[in-house]
């Protein structure tokens, strides 16, 4: 049905109507209202023979999801930055084990300094936990991907992350048309586990493997990851041919084919760029864009392939490796590994950053001339890192930089900024 | 487009007047998107939030940097926070206060802004009077209704009506009429 509706409230209804019979969460920021919307609906009796357990932390969560999903239950939480790193031991033995549980991640920037705002820091905290994570655009597909999501981790017999940016999608009000109950039954049907926890048919689930067969079950992990490649765009087309909206697939391409500029990115930053892109064609400029829906698997073939005619790429991510530059930037790179394509790095919106048409104009504007350092810091302000850096070599004890910052930027005196 | 910043106060519920001016533009048929700019949660913090009304569905999610319409739901904002930052030439401004603009220290501002394209209302007395708390939100968007044609009031109570039950709701539907009957034209 076609509702004004906040992000979270959407993600909510479009989960109750998985069917889910078990979900565990704890309250974390800007998630929260996702699970408080479905707690709502399981108490109103509108999801029919769901529990919904709350747990003391996020590692109980996870840890309660193992257990009903090994039980055979379809089973799903949320979370977003610290709570996905209190979770994280949980994270991988629920990967680990096969078990097809859904998680919508709430993007939010991990601390110190804390920060409540959106940037990708949880998620990418998770990159390596072998779960699949599926990235949204928008509220519909926000909505529209979480139905996948369940489809998507039963057939593959793997934990899925849906991650949507926080507050900027959590939070907004827009237009969504939920998914409603005949059409999801239709696409998914009930879960029928690969593996089930049974005292009369008892298995071990998460045997220690040692050094004689690892390596083998690893790259099962990896060759599992490789089989959701065809999964997913399977599934997203015969999400369409039901509900009539494309909202899934591996990556999708804003006109990017054929243009000697193509930005590469993901999540909610996609819109706001569509628009700039839009102005830039307008004045002649060949540049197009892609947006990446499957981050895990990435999809290194489909990306190349799309990227064949391309004179350069920008990658825009909301995520740093510290010490190294872009994530996703690296992971395009590899894509590219055999093609003489420039790829340009290009990190920003941390911290819940506004990423506005002007900034991303001026950025694009050096990208399409190969003017951007690498990697390039989105909408830095240079003055404040130097006025820090200088102060931090001039000061026998300088104390914290985070404070001295958000000092020097309320106009303190330098004093001031100086530990005593 | 038609894009709307709302300053107020935490505990103002300045979201919410966000949240209900989109749903009441989906209810006129048009698309709409309403974004909280979230602060540390505390009662009195300046917060903001924001609106944009279209046509066409809306696919930017930056920020509103250059309003159409601000409305201030705490005139002391004026001197905390750049309220004016961006305001459209043809912009207009609408502000809950008992005061006449020449108390309000606001001049230069004032002096952009075509005729007729300020105005004030009494948000918080109102919600006092009729709903017996001093949230301005609702006032507002009643106000609003009588000053735009891009909305109607039924459309504000059906929004009202979305995000309250009970005695609140028919507590705000009525300070969002009597502020449709208030609003003065400055």
């Amino acid at each position: 049905m076609l509702q004004q509706i906040e992000g979270s409230a959407a993600v909510a209804q479009a989960v109750a109507a998985c069917r889910p019979q078990v979900i565990a969460a704890y309250p974390i920021t800007p998630q929260t209202h996702i699970v408080e919307g479905l707690g709502d609906l399981v108490k109103r009796g509108l999801v029919e023979d769901c529990q919904f357990l709350n747990v003391e932390s996020e590692f109980g969560a996870m840890s309660v999801c193992i257990g009903s999903s090994a039980a055979g239950a379809r089973t799903y939480t949320a979370t977003s930055s610290q709570g996905m790193l209190f979770m994280m031991e949980a994270v991988y033995n629920a990967s680990g084990m096969g078990l097809p549980i859904v998680m919508t991640v709430g993007n939010r920037a991990i601390g110190p300094p804390i920060n409540i705002w959106n940037d990708w820091s949880d998620s990418m905290a998770a990159r390596d936990a072998a779960w699949i994570q599926l990235f949204v655009e928008d509220n519909q597909q926000a909505a529209d991907v979480h139905v996948q999501a369940f489809r998507l981790a039963e057939a593959a017999s793997l934990p899925v992350m849906v991650c949507m940016d926080g507050f900027i999608l959590t939070h907004a009000y827009t237009r969504v048309d939920v998914p409603e109950q005949a059409a999801v039954d239709r696409f998914l049907p009930p879960l029928e586990p690969r593996q089930v926890l049974d005292p009369e048919a008892p298995i071990t689930m998460g045997a220690m493997v040692g050094p004689e067969a690892f390596a083998e079950v690893r790259f099962l992990a990896h060759y599992k990851q490789l089989e959701a490649l065809d999964l997913i765009p399977a599934h997203a087309a015969e999400f369409e041919a039901i509900f009539g909206r494309d909202s899934g697939g591996l990556l999708k391409s804003f006109e990017a084919d054929g243009k000697d500029t193509v930005v590469v990115t993901m999540g909610s930053v996609v819109g706001t760029l569509k628009s700039v892109l839009a102005d830039l064609r307008a004045q002649g400029e060949s540049i197009g864009l892609l947006s990446i829906r499957s981050y895990r698997p990435f999809p290194r073939e489909q990306l190349a392939a799309a990227l064949a005619g391309a004179k350069r790429v920008i990658v825009f991510e909301k995520s740093l490796a510290v010490g190294m530059g872009g994530i996703l930037a690296a992971d395009v790179r590899m894509a590219l590994a055999d093609r003489s394509i420039r790829v340009h790095s290009v990190i920003g919106g941390l911290g819940g950053r506004p990423i506005t048409r002007d900034n991303l104009r001026r950025m694009l504007d050096k990208g399409m001339r190969d003017e951007l350092e690498e990697p390039h810091f989105h909408d830095l302000d240079v003055s404040v890192v130097q006025r820090e850096l200088e102060r931090l070599h001039e000061i026998q004890r300088p104390g914290p930089s985070a404070e001295a910052i958000l000092l020097d930027i309320a106009g303190a005196p330098r004093a001031a900024r100086s530990s005593k | 487009m038609f894009q709307v910043r709302i300053h107020g106060r935490g505990g103002q519920g300045v979201v919410t007047a966000a949240e209900m001016l989109s749903i009441a533009a989906f209810e006129e048929g048009k698309h709409s998107q309403a974004i909280p700019s979230f602060g540390s949660e505390r009662m009195g913090a300046p917060v903001v939030a924001y609106v944009r009304i279209d046509d066409d569905p809306i696919e930017i999610n930056e920020p509103v940097l250059r309003p159409d319409l601000l409305i201030i739901q705490d005139p002391t904002l004026f001197h905390a926070v750049d309220v004016f930052s961006g305001l459209a030439e043809e912009g207009f401004l609408l502000i809950n206060t008992t005061r006449g603009l020449d108390e309000l220290h606001i001049d230069a501002a004032l002096e952009r802004l075509p005729a007729r394209h300020v105005y004030t209302v009494a948000a918080t007395e109102l919600a006092m009077q009729h709903l017996g708390r001093p949230t301005p939100n609702t006032a507002l968007l009643g106000a609003l209704t009588a000053l735009f044609e891009i909305l109607q009031l039924d459309s504000v109570i059906t929004a009202i009506n979305d995000k309250f039950s009970g005695d609140i709701a028919t507590g705000n539907i009525a300070v969002a009429r009597a502020a449709h009957d208030a609003v003065h034209t400055a």
